[in-house]
């Protein structure tokens, strides 16, 4: 029954001495849908994400994803079975070019978790080079190529995340509040740019308490509150679902 | 700018140039060297040997940022290793210099492997806890491999059972050589100018290398690192013993040019001295730590140097009280308090050019340009910044 599902979160508890942060969570992600997480603050999203990228082992329960458990698993074995994750804050190579931080995403995906090749030269890396160069056309930041990363804006930092698990093809991308922090105009284009890559067929899971994100990108949407799963649904669902009103959305309407 | 990025403007091209250039100041170091009056091998040949030390250090520190205050340790080890290959098996250098590099290395991996457990200051406290026992152990539990206090020094009656084999081995203590030509003088500071080239040439090619670049993105963002999907340890880890036996290598090039091994090598202010050379020349820059060795070499051949009897002279010209005094206070700088001088010039260093002495001439070089150009084009210096 659970063939097209690419992950598949059953049963997790976790608790932090007395506070249980989540209760009983089931999840199942469909293959190539964008599945958004919202609660209010505080109802165990990050706990949640944690506990799926091994970050944090579950009290119960099991992450399975293709059928692999991933919990034990270190932040870069996840990584190579392709799960790609971009943070609430970005997290990039401030230091090095925009044009070296894809190159690193992709040499990540082409040589595994380690391997030491001294004398080869990134000179001869064309084809990396190349792959790296359409990413950045394709994501609107080829002019900035040779700018240290540090110099770019908040949105074009999230692009450059986004473009980094972009090239790693990931089965299942992981979006923690990708707008959080961003001036309105950043959001619409990041909209725009997840609303383009949704097209990739790509398993997309984001975490979010901007309603507009979450209504204008997913295809289903669980809400949590108070480390529990109180709603599932497409949307619609969820826009006329008066729990959630009453948990999330404080009564008004959206 | 204050972030130089080491990857940026470079090609196979400007390399092959660097290459040249290096290798080229690197063997007329006898003739560049006479007006500043350092023509001497010994002096050129410690040149050579802590620029090997420091461009071997640079990898570790320049590139994944991990600051290793043990590296005396592994210098220790590989001078050690070496006098033991001429006591027992040949006078022959490249067996020395192989051997203790190899023993540097094994050294790297014990020590590596327990200290990059942690990161930081932790990491640096590990280091140097591991290079002071290693300099309290050659005192004491480890006299039978080390001689303690006298160093390990030849002896007529080494077996050298290889030199043996060949017949060799006449009377009296051999010098080190390499295939019958015996490296003393000249000889010897030019087998260490072809080795440094070859270390050069190695750590530029590491520099360019993919492995390289992950290094700088450990230093840059090791938690991006790992969720990019890279096992950061082994990386650090491995540069740590390539840069261990660039520290046995100069090491046992010691032995070479002059065959005893002390564990006063060991001690920590020497690690400390190959933090402060590559600091002084640019961390992370190619040239900047073979800089560092030369300037931090010359000056204390010059300034150690100095006595009371010279400042006197020097301030000879003033009324006698006066040059009392001068000589009093200079004394301090001088000598065996030379390293007041170097404790002065670094932090000059560290506050007004952070980046070394690399930004120290990228300023320079970026304002000939900015007046070349006559003021036009200047913003655009600030992106192609080169990276030697």
């Amino acid at each position: 029954m659970a063939q097209n599902f690419v992950l598949n979160v059953s049963d997790v508890n976790k608790s932090f001495g007395g506070l249980q942060a989540l209760t009983n969570i089931n999840l199942q992600i469909e293959e190539g849908k964008t599945h958004a997480v919202i609660g209010p603050n505080g109802a165990g999203k990050s706990t949640l994400l944690n506990t799926v990228i091994g970050r944090l082992a579950p009290d119960t329960g099991s992450v399975l994803f293709d059928g692999v458990n991933l919990t034990g698993k270190t932040a870069h074995q996840i990584n190579q079975l392709g799960v790609a994750r971009v943070f609430q804050t970005p997290e990039i190579f401030l230091d090095l070019t925009v044009l070296q931080n894809i190159e690193i995403a992709a040499l990540a995906k082409r040589d595994g978790a380690f391997s030491f090749k001294p004398f080869r030269s990134m000179f001869s890396e064309t084809k990396i080079q190349q792959e790296a160069v359409d990413m950045l056309d394709d994501m609107g930041l080829h002019h900035l190529r040779d700018h240290p990363a540090a110099n770019l804006s908040r949105g074009d930092k999230r692009r450059l995340e986004i473009a980094m698990c972009l090239i790693q093809h990931p089965r299942l991308l992981l979006l923690d509040e990708p707008t959080a922090g961003m001036a309105r105009h950043d959001t619409n284009r990041t909209i725009d740019l997840l609303q383009r890559i949704k097209a990739r067929g790509m398993t997309k899971v984001i975490i979010e308490h901007d309603m507009h994100v979450v209504f204008s990108l997913a295809d289903w949407i669980s809400v949590l509150a108070q480390g529990a799963i109180i709603a599932e649904g497409t949307p619609e669902d969820i826009k006329g679902n008066p729990k959630v009103q009453e948990a999330y959305l404080g009564g008004t309407e959206v | 700018m204050a972030s130089i990025t080491h990857f940026n403007p470079s090609t196979p091209k400007r390399d092959l140039a660097v290459m040249g250039i290096f290798a080229l100041v690197v063997l007329t170091a006898p003739i560049w060297a006479t007006p500043i009056g350092a023509n001497y091998p010994d002096l050129l040949q410690r040149f050579a040997i802590f620029g090997i030390f420091a461009i071997g250090y640079n990898l570790l520190f320049g590139l994944t940022g991990y600051l290793s205050f043990g590296h005396a340790a592994f210098l220790g080890v590989g001078s050690y290793a070496a006098v033991w290959i001429f006591k027992l098996l040949t006078m022959n250098a490249i067996l020395a210099v192989a051997f203790g590099m190899l023993v540097a290395a094994v050294f790297a991996v014990a020590i590596g492997y327990v200290a990059l457990r942690r990161a930081g200051i932790y990491f640096a406290i590990l280091t140097l806890a591991f290079a002071q026992m290693s300099y309290r152990l050659a005192y004491s539990v480890l006299t039978p491999i080390t001689n303690g206090e006298t160093g390990l020094t030849l002896d007529g009656n080494d077996p050298r059972v290889i030199d043996a084999l060949f017949g060799g081995g006449g009377e009296g203590i051999p010098n080190p050589s390499l295939f019958g030509l015996e490296l003393t003088g000249y000889a010897a500071f030019y087998f260490c100018a072809v080795v440094l080239i070859l270390a050069f040439w190695v750590s530029l090619k590491i520099f360019r290398s993919p492995f390289g670049l992950k290094l700088l993105a450990i230093k840059s963002n090791q938690t991006r690192m790992r969720f990019t999907g890279y096992n950061t340890r082994p990386y650090v880890l491995t540069v740590f013993v390539i840069s261990g036996m660039y520290a046995g290598l100069a090491g046992s090039l010691m032995a070479v040019t002059d065959p005893l091994a002390g564990a006063e090598r060991m001690v920590w202010t020497a690690s400390g001295e190959v933090v402060l050379m590559t600091i002084l020349g640019g961390a992370g820059t190619l040239v900047g730590p073979m800089l560092g060795a030369v300037l931090i070499k010359y000056a204390e051949n010059i300034f150690s140097a100095v006595n009371d009897s010279q400042l006197a002279d020097l301030f000879g010209f003033l009324p006698e009280p006066v040059t009392d005094l001068m000589v009093g206070v200079a004394s301090l700088f001088v000598g065996e308090g030379w390293h007041l001088t170097l404790g002065l010039l670094f932090m000059a260093i560290v506050i007004f050019l952070p980046g070394g002495m690399m930004e120290g001439l990228y300023r320079i070089g970026g304002a000939i340009r900015r007046r070349r150009a006559g003021g036009r084009a200047a913003d655009n210096s600030a992106v192609t910044q080169p990276s030697e």
